[in-house]
């Protein structure tokens, strides 16, 4: 296939970026989208020019690290898809293609495609965990967990990270991912002793980092790699007006 | 170089209770003294820095990736393995314990392997009370499956993303420490050096990948969990970052390095496509529970099939061959990986292989769909199927998938005593890093079970243990003005100033490449002396050409993932040859190491065990110098040695 490339393309987080067209020959459809951009970096490399930079590390979908917006959409066109685990058949011969990095203000551009997620981190710091001791628990078996829980934990719990919910939300909302990792814990039966204050401490990280609300837009959910479900944010509006009201009662900490 | 495995005496079953029993403790309040440097985030690194932490020491924890929860280790799907015996189906510690020895050919050290058995049931305890949504029977037990390698179903599973939520746990916990202030984390930071003073390991060189900045890191003892080195076949199935510069540098610097010629190749992979390709990508083993494995019964038919004259589902049951229920009649497609590997191979070498370049074999859930209905195997393996799919544009549940061995994961690794300890003394490696408990082939399910065992329920222990010997007053006594830091911090600035200034014509992308292809033809699943000797000649001039023509652009001084891939590939040009000479010494087939002048008549690896029943164990002796081989005596107190058989 031949392609024509528009990238975005900035040297760092303190000067401004621009679009760069790059033409590209050869590319197989069985490649992914990542194996593409390798294909145009070595390409760059031989004419002297810097490779674009890009976020990529297990390119199997599961790590998060991959992250662009390709032709307007937070890892391309492709439905539950990660742009590692994004091929080329999907595309056009002679097509142009616009790459560009998560836009959202607190992911700010590093370099070319590569942003800084570590807010995602932070909002897990101050509350994502269940708090336990290691090495100390009891028997697996001694608290049954009904499958329906156990099954609806795990949905929760494969999201991987990835920031694609802030790209595709026009409030730069981190909703669908707080709310995954909150429903996650809070729906577990290990996870209900600090539910409240997990639930309270996660949101106000959340609004702190400066990601936007939630209005319910549902692009989140549309462009989620792992296909993370908008219920998971009414369980996590859910479990915070419950936290709010009895925070109001009585201090919860 | 000292080889004590400092295996405790007294019988297999209470050797770790009894040596954790006398291990020095150190009191809670001194606890905070210490500061104590992990480098790598994932299950066993993870593990160790938020459980240090939670006692009470000071970490510093690093990983190159933007977070720790990008670590390698999220990418098991299959599962983790634990003696609990919750499906009453006669499993034990001693039959798990025996199951990994055997398995891993009786070339890991039984002590080691006891240990990791024993404590495997605290693992799964551990895991779902920190959260991981492993599944459930109706009744809200936990569920299991049987693994390659097992005729026990002890396997734990969450869906296909096993390790993503095993490594999601021990992110939880290492995140609530990192908010207590008990650890500092340092993403996108890489461990280019490690730091000896008086012969012990006291701290790390590092470059801020986003910055270019080269700092010094003091502690009281250094972890490595820093994975394997897979990635020195270019093509494998681990993630592009994977190296092993930090094990690498820490040979240099003395620490031994134990079996590199043991790699597994795992035996469900999706075949390679073209030569734009950049990894591979696994198939989990579970799905051999149901999946049969075969290949045309005739080269002719195998022909038909590549043309594309005939399509898979149109070959009748007497002209496919099952070719694991055949050979391993009592394992079937269960077999072991090395063993469903190099028949999956030896089937390709007949001229039977599918795939348009001849290099697979179908793994057919055909049967599996008739007798359970679509339904049920979709429960089981649903994201697997859209995985395939999505990869290779075939849906699975109408025609069989391809599949092809591929380089997964690597045995061998620095060298370390029962404590995890290096021969670096204040140096630890856990996980895929070390080399102890897989011996050469690494069952299924097991990565997890000891990444963890080492994270959450070894190194806690034992470098409480080494801190507590250093004495309290020994407690932050090196800083990183010590002349050994300035030392270290100028070889690893020479050497990327040598790097950036060579301005050759060839990418390190490229330099990698050839490297694995030697790699893969020479060392692959299946070596000769012969060829060895050529690899060896070829890596060390590849090695020469890449120090004159390597061509790194951009700048040292940022963000620079040419420069980052550059470092790493010239340690895997050292490392590499290394890997060969191991192959080359070893001169006898097991586990993963397959030599072709050692085989049975009907080409089953043929072990030594007269000559061979040893760890090989490299010392660095210079550059341009041969290393040096030491040897640690495997002794085998418990397992009987024997043939391993699968039929």
């Amino acid at each position: 296939m031949n392609l024509t490339l528009k990238v975005w393309r900035q040297k760092n987080g303190e000067t401004k970026g621009k679009f760069e067209e790059y033409p590209l020959s050869d590319v197989s459809e069985d490649s992914s989208f990542l194996e593409m951009l390798d294909i145009l970096n070595e390409q760059l490399v031989e004419q002297g020019q810097e490779p674009v930079a890009f976020d990529h590390d297990c390119r199997e979908g599961i790590c998060g690290m991959c992250s662009m917006t390709i032709n307007g959409i937070p890892h391309g066109p492709q439905r539950a898809t990660t742009a590692c685990q994004l091929h080329m058949r999907h595309f056009r011969d002679g097509q142009t293609i616009t790459i560009e990095p998560w836009r959202a203000k607190p992911f700010p551009v590093m370099k070319d495609l590569v942003v800084d997620r570590s807010p995602f981190d932070r909002i897990i710091q101050s509350g994502g965990f269940i708090t336990g001791r290691t090495g100390s628990a009891v028997d697996a078996n001694d608290m049954p967990i009904p499958k329906s829980t156990a099954d609806y934990a795990m949905d929760a719990a494969a999201c991987i990270g990835c920031g694609a919910c802030v790209a595709a939300c026009p409030n730069a909302s981190a909703m669908l991912f707080t709310a995954a990792k909150a429903s996650h814990m809070n729906s577990l039966p290990q996870g209900k002793a600090e539910k409240d204050r997990r639930t309270l401490a996660m949101v106000s990280t959340m609004d702190d980092e400066g990601f936007g609300g939630c209005t319910n837009i549902g692009e989140c959910e549309a462009v989620c790699p792992k296909q993370i479900s908008l219920d998971m944010i009414a369980h996590l509006n859910r479990d915070y007006a419950q936290a709010q009201v009895k925070n109001f009662f009585q201090t919860v900490s | 170089m000292n080889l004590d495995a400092k295996i405790p005496e007294g019988p297999i079953a209470e050797k770790w209770s009894s040596h954790k029993f006398k291990m020095k403790l150190v009191n809670p309040a001194n606890r905070r003294k210490y500061h104590v440097i992990v480098v790598g985030s994932g299950l066993a690194g993870g593990a160790a820095a938020a459980s240090l932490a939670e006692q009470g020491y000071n970490v510093s924890c690093f990983c190159y990736q933007d977070s720790p929860r990008r670590a390698h280790s999220i990418a098991a799907q299959g599962g983790i393995n634990a003696a609990k015996n919750y499906q009453n189906d006669g499993d034990s510690v001693y039959r798990l314990f025996y199951d990994t020895v055997k398995g891993g050919d009786y070339r890991a050290r039984e002590a080691n392997v006891y240990r990791l058995a024993e404590v495997s049931a605290d693992i799964i305890d551990q895991c779902v009370a920190s959260g991981v949504p492993f599944a459930r029977e109706y009744g809200g037990q936990l569920a299991n499956r049987s693994f390659g390698g097992a005729q026990v179903s002890r396997t734990f599973y969450a869906r296909g993303q096993t390790g993503q939520q095993l490594l999601l746990g021990a992110y939880a916990s290492l995140s609530r420490q990192i908010g207590l202030g008990k650890v500092k984390m340092y993403n996108r930071h890489e461990m280019l050096d490690v730091v000896k003073v008086d012969g012990h390991a006291k701290g790390i060189i590092v470059r801020n990948m986003v910055t270019g900045e080269i700092s010094r890191h003091a502690g009281d003892c250094v972890v490595l969990a820093t994975g394997g080195y897979g990635n020195v076949f270019f093509l494998s199935t681990n993630a592009q970052g994977c190296n092993v510069t930090a094990a690498y540098r820490a040979h240099k610097r003395g620490a031994g390095f134990a079996n590199p010629c043991y790699t597994q190749i795992h035996p469900t992979c999706i075949p390679v496509h073209g030569d734009q390709q950049s990894k591979l990508t696994l198939m989990s083993e579970s799905l051999r529970n149901d999946g049969r494995v075969w290949a045309p019964k005739s080269p002719e038919t195998a022909k038909k099939i590549r043309a594309g004259e005939l399509a898979a589902n149109d070959v009748p049951e007497d002209e496919r061959d099952y070719y694991l229920e055949r050979k391993y009649p009592s394992f079937g497609n269960l077999a072991p990986r090395d063993i469903s590997s190099r028949a999956a191979k030896e089937a390709c070498d007949e001229g039977r292989g599918i795939a348009s370049t001849g290099l697979g074999v179908y793994l057919d859930f055909r049967d599996a769909i008739k007798r359970d209905g679509q339904k049920a195997i979709e429960e089981r393996y649903g994201n697997l199927f859209e995985m395939y799919q999505c990869i290779t544009g075939d849906n699975p549940y109408e025609v069989p998938m391809m599949i092809f061995p591929a380089v997964h994961y690597t045995m061998g690794g620095l060298w370390v005593d029962y404590n995890l300890q290096s021969t670096i003394p204040g140096m630890f490696v856990g996980g895929e890093a070390n080399f102890s408990d897989h011996g050469a082939n690494r069952l299924g399910a097991s990565a997890l079970m000891q990444g963890l065992a080492d994270g959450y329920f070894v190194l806690p222990y034992t470098v409480g243990n080494y801190l507590g010997e250093q004495g309290v007053a020994a407690a932050g006594q090196v800083s990183t003005d010590h002349p050994a830091f300035a030392e270290v911090e100028a070889d690893v600035k020479a050497r990327i100033d040598k790097l950036m200034s060579i301005n050759g014509n060839e990418s390190p992308r490229s330099f990698h490449k050839r490297l694995g292809h030697i790699i893969w033809e020479k060392c692959g699943m299946a070596r000769s002396k012969e060829g060895l000797e050529e690899a060896i000649r070829e890596i060390q001039a590849l090695r020469k050409e890449f120090w004159e023509n390597v061509r790194v652009v951009g700048d040292a001084d940022g963000i620079n993932p040419e420069l980052e891939k550059a470092g790493r590939v010239a340690d895997f040009m050292e490392f590499g040859e290394l890997l060969c000479r191991d192959a080359l010494m070893r001169e006898e087939s097991c586990g993963g190491h397959f030599r072709v002048e050692h085989q049975t008549d009907d080409g089953e690896a043929m072990r030594n065990d007269e000559d061979f029943a040893f760890v090989g164990v490299w010392e660095y002796l210079g550059d341009d110098q041969e290393p040096k081989l030491h040897r640690e005596p495997l002794i085998y107190e418990n397992v009987k040695l024997a043939t391993r058989s699968y039929k």
